[in-house]
């Protein structure tokens, strides 16, 4: 396997993949293999004259059988990882709440914790809650092998238990627009230590303290939220056209946007920052598509400030 | 066009030269004959297949950086689904029952015509309307749908795209689609020539008639899930959005209801045109005839059970991935057994390794890949690790391109002569096949791998491990895109310079190549009697 797998349900289904599509191989060897034989040596100069055979009911009642005991004996082997990840969640698994939305994942823990990255301890069982704020997302972890499509309006699980430390691609699997490809995170596997001690640590800065920051402060975490926030998916820093308009220069800049179907010129300031985060289809940038979903509830008044501090620095 | 191609033979004219009430392109566009019918869906759905060609061509050439390369991700995601939407629904659906279907199945059979020939006519008007329509929905409303051709709720209901225009043309094509399925089965049913009984009709017939039953019995449901899409946009209804107490797997459960029987109706023609190819060129009777014809019946018939090997991921129930899973396994088996009998047909035989011969093998290779493919993905834990990454998009072009495309390329070298009266030249064409060959598995074999390298598909960008294993990928997309520009070359210029072909060429015995070639308007002087299976060739 190129990737290999990082959880105990991925190994066992590392041995599936091998054992299913070792069978695979030899059956598409053989067929081949006796294919070009027989082009060979019952080619029309070597053999002229064909010899009709209408069948052979012992040859085709085997080659069903052997066909049926195979498949069969795949399907067992399919199932029983599958009844694993279904079924047999354990008891005591670690619970974290993954919340999907066009285009970016949070986490949510038991005792408060939010992040944008999967924080998790080594040889737990873990099952993750997947929730949805918009379209059907998939969640996909590869070096676990695990993936669960995230539906709105309808809590899904999955299980797994991590079993080697280290840093790990998150996924979108499920085409959900404009942002999928970058719809990524990443899943982090810790020491059972390193995580308690991330775990109950402090829960974040406290939001008084917020004000007093200085400015380079709140522009260091702006730029933190710019990656962690999703919003590096659509809007570049280096003037380059992605969904959205690039962020480079655009403070104090003034732009023509469309407002309720009128076009109009803006001035790029606090106000319309605001506006941008919280009402993006107020005010959508001419030559832009309309799809920067609501940041309503999931930027803090604080946090936009950052970001717009952060704006700023972008000349 | 009438006056480059020859009278067929000395026995009367061809149905070339037979214009019926009509002059010029009326005398094609109005006739019910059913080869002019034939003819009239080729060059319509090659025409759409240029285009799905080129879109996928583009798609491919995007990822060959990081980042925009040639187009922003809007326009990559409308092209997919574009590729998509013209591949299946306007090419792979209706070409081969379209084409060959209308063509040979009633000479297959020893009859005149279908049993319907207007209803044949305004199967063909319904698909260039649903066409027309397709192609109106990119250039009106927000442009081109972005969904993909799955077209999943929530996302087809909230996106700004043109969604209901391209839903909706597809609602008209599916009534092409059973059109054509009533048509074949009653032709089927009732017009046989004297003396053909069930198990004497080709092998080809056989497909075509499994396939139209799926047309007839799967494409409604598919009318009434796109109905209730644009009645969800229109009206907002809530029968599918979850935020109006909508359930989103209800719309996957009815859309994969038809559109994994659609799979069946892609192939299933496909495995009938190589049982056609093999027993000639083999110079001997198929191995093993009734299963081979029955086990059409049995693709159609269990393959309409396991729509919900879509959705192992899906968050349905746990009972459902079971069976779901046990029925895809099931239907592997007379899929596997028709790969059996066509090897165990060369055994013995005096093979003349010839152009469709040759692309029998290619098609033997890429089915054999994307069906054994197949049986990785239907086992349900190895679904959970593989389902949405690429190597879906490679099982199902093994299957659909590999398989049901280059079955179509090997019916259209099997009988270029018999419809045009004319030869192509062999040598260019084998050159052909193996460069779209070498091509076809480059583009597409390392689609395998990035899958199990964890890569999802529908990516407009990506990580940079999966940068080398892309550019081999595109690399192979340009080889094999240079071997269908020759292969088609080749056959247009033997439209107007090829030889003149004899009435059978490859030696078959089946009753197209007992008429002269291209065939009278009639087929035949006279109905024939039929006294034997059709694959007799001493």
């Amino acid at each position: 396997m190129f990737l290999s797998a990082s959880s105990i349900i991925g190994k066992e289904i590392d041995s599936v993949l091998l054992l299913i599509s070792g069978i695979c191989i030899a059956l598409f060897a053989v067929i081949i293999f006796i294919t070009l034989y027989f082009v060979i040596k019952y080619s029309r100069e070597r053999n002229p004259n064909p010899t009709d055979i209408e069948g052979n009911p012992p040859l085709e009642i085997g080659w069903t059988v052997l066909s049926i005991v195979l498949v069969l004996f795949m399907f067992y082997w399919g199932w029983t990882g599958y009844r694993k990840i279904k079924t047999e969640v354990p008891k005591d698994a670690f619970v974290v709440k993954a919340t999907a939305q066009q285009w970016l994942w949070s986490f949510d823990y038991e005792n408060g914790k939010h992040t944008n990255v999967l924080n998790l301890p080594v040889n737990r069982p873990v099952k993750v809650t997947l929730n949805s704020r918009d379209v059907i997302h998939g969640f996909y972890i590869p070096t676990f092998r695990i993936k669960q499509d995230v539906v709105p309006g309808a809590e899904k699980y999955i299980w797994f238990t991590p079993d080697e430390e280290g840093t790990y691609d998150l996924f979108c699997t499920q085409y959900c627009g404009l942002g999928h490809s970058g719809m990524l995170s990443k899943a982090v596997v810790m020491s059972g230590e390193k995580f308690q001690e991330w775990y109950s640590g402090r829960t974040e800065v406290p939001k008084v303290a917020l004000a007093a920051k200085s400015i380079e402060v709140m522009v260091e975490e702006g730029k933190e939220l710019y990656r962690t926030k999703g919003c590096i998916a659509c809007h570049t820093i280096d003037g380059t056209k992605l969904v959205g308009p690039s962020w480079k220069g655009i403070w104090g800049s003034r732009v023509q946007v469309i407002s309720a179907g009128e076009q109009r010129e803006v001035l790029v300031d606090e106000e319309y920052i605001h506006r941008s985060e919280f009402e993006p289809q107020a005010d959508v940038v001419v030559g832009y598509p309309p799809v920067m979903p609501p940041q309503k509830g999931l930027l803090t008044e604080e946090e936009i400030k950052a970001i717009t501090e952060y704006i700023k620095t972008l000349k | 066009m009438d006056n480059t191609l020859p009278s067929g033979s000395v026995h009367g004219a061809s149905f070339y030269e037979e214009r019926g009430h009509y002059r010029g392109i009326l005398s094609w566009i109005l006739s019910t004959d059913h080869k002019r019918i034939g003819i009239l869906y080729l060059c319509s759905v090659l025409t759409l297949f240029g285009a799905g060609v080129l879109l996928g061509f583009l798609m491919r050439l995007e990822l060959i950086t990081r980042g925009p390369t040639i187009m922003g991700p809007q326009t990559y995601n409308e092209i997919f689904t574009l590729h998509g939407v013209i591949m299946l629904f306007l090419f792979l659906i209706p070409a081969t029952p379209g084409v060959f279907g209308n063509f040979f199945l009633p000479i297959l059979i020893g009859a005149k015509d279908v049993a319907f020939p207007r209803l044949n006519l305004l199967s063909w008007w319904v698909y260039m309307a649903g066409a027309v329509l397709a192609i109106t929905s990119l250039f009106t409303g927000n442009g081109p749908p972005d969904t993909g051709w799955t077209f999943y709720v929530p996302y087809s209901l909230r996106t700004g795209t043109n969604v209901p225009l391209a839903v909706f043309s597809i609602f008209v094509l599916g009534f092409s689609s059973i059109l054509t399925g009533i048509n074949f089965v009653t032709t089927v049913h009732r017009l046989r020539a004297p003396g053909m009984g069930w198990l004497r009709m080709p092998l080809f017939v056989w497909t075509l008639y499994a396939t139209s039953w799926l047309q007839i019995l799967a494409t409604p449901v598919i009318g009434v899930t796109f109905l209730l899409v644009i009645a969800e946009r229109v009206f907002g209804i809530g029968i599918f959005d979850p935020a109006k107490g909508g359930d989103p797997l209800l719309y996957q459960h009815l859309f994969w209801i038809y559109s994994h029987p659609a799979v069946y109706i892609m192939i299933l023609p496909g495995m009938g045109i190589i049982s056609e190819i093999i027993p000639v060129f083999s110079r001997k009777v198929i191995f093993g005839y009734k299963a081979v014809a029955y086990s059409s019946i049995g693709i159609a018939s269990v393959g309409s059970l396991v729509w919900g090997h879509h959705m192992f991921v899906s968050g349905y129930s746990y009972t459902a991935g079971v069976l779901f899973s046990f029925f895809t396994f099931l239907v592997a088996i007379p899929s596997a057994i028709k790969v059996y009998n066509w090897v165990a047909t060369l055994y013995k035989g005096s093979i003349r390794v010839d152009t469709p011969f040759l692309f029998a093998l290619a098609f033997l290779v890429q089915f054999s890949i994307g069906g054994l493919s197949g049986l990785i993905l239907g086992a349900l834990s190895l679904n959970v690790f593989l389902h949405d990454t690429y190597f879906v998009p490679a099982h199902f072009h093994y299957i659909k391109f590999g398989g049901g495309g280059f079955a179509f390329f090997a019916g259209l070298h099997y009988w270029f002569p018999k419809m045009f009266g004319k030869l192509y030249n062999k040598k260019i064409a084998n050159y052909a096949l193996l460069i779209s060959f070498i091509g076809f598995n480059t583009l597409y074999f390392p689609m395998f791998l990035l899958g199990l390298e964890g890569m999802p598909r529908r990516y407009y960008d990506y990580l940079p491990r999966f940068q080398p294993l892309q550019v081999v990928s595109i690399v192979g997309s340009w080889i094999l895109v240079l071997g269908l520009i020759l292969m088609f070359g080749n056959l247009i210029r033997a439209l107007f310079k090829g030889e003149k072909a004899s009435a059978n060429p490859w030696g078959g015995a089946t009753l197209e190549w007992q008429t002269p070639s291209p065939p009278p308007a009639e087929n035949f002087e006279k109905i024939p009697v039929i006294e034997h299976g059709p694959y007799k060739y001493r």
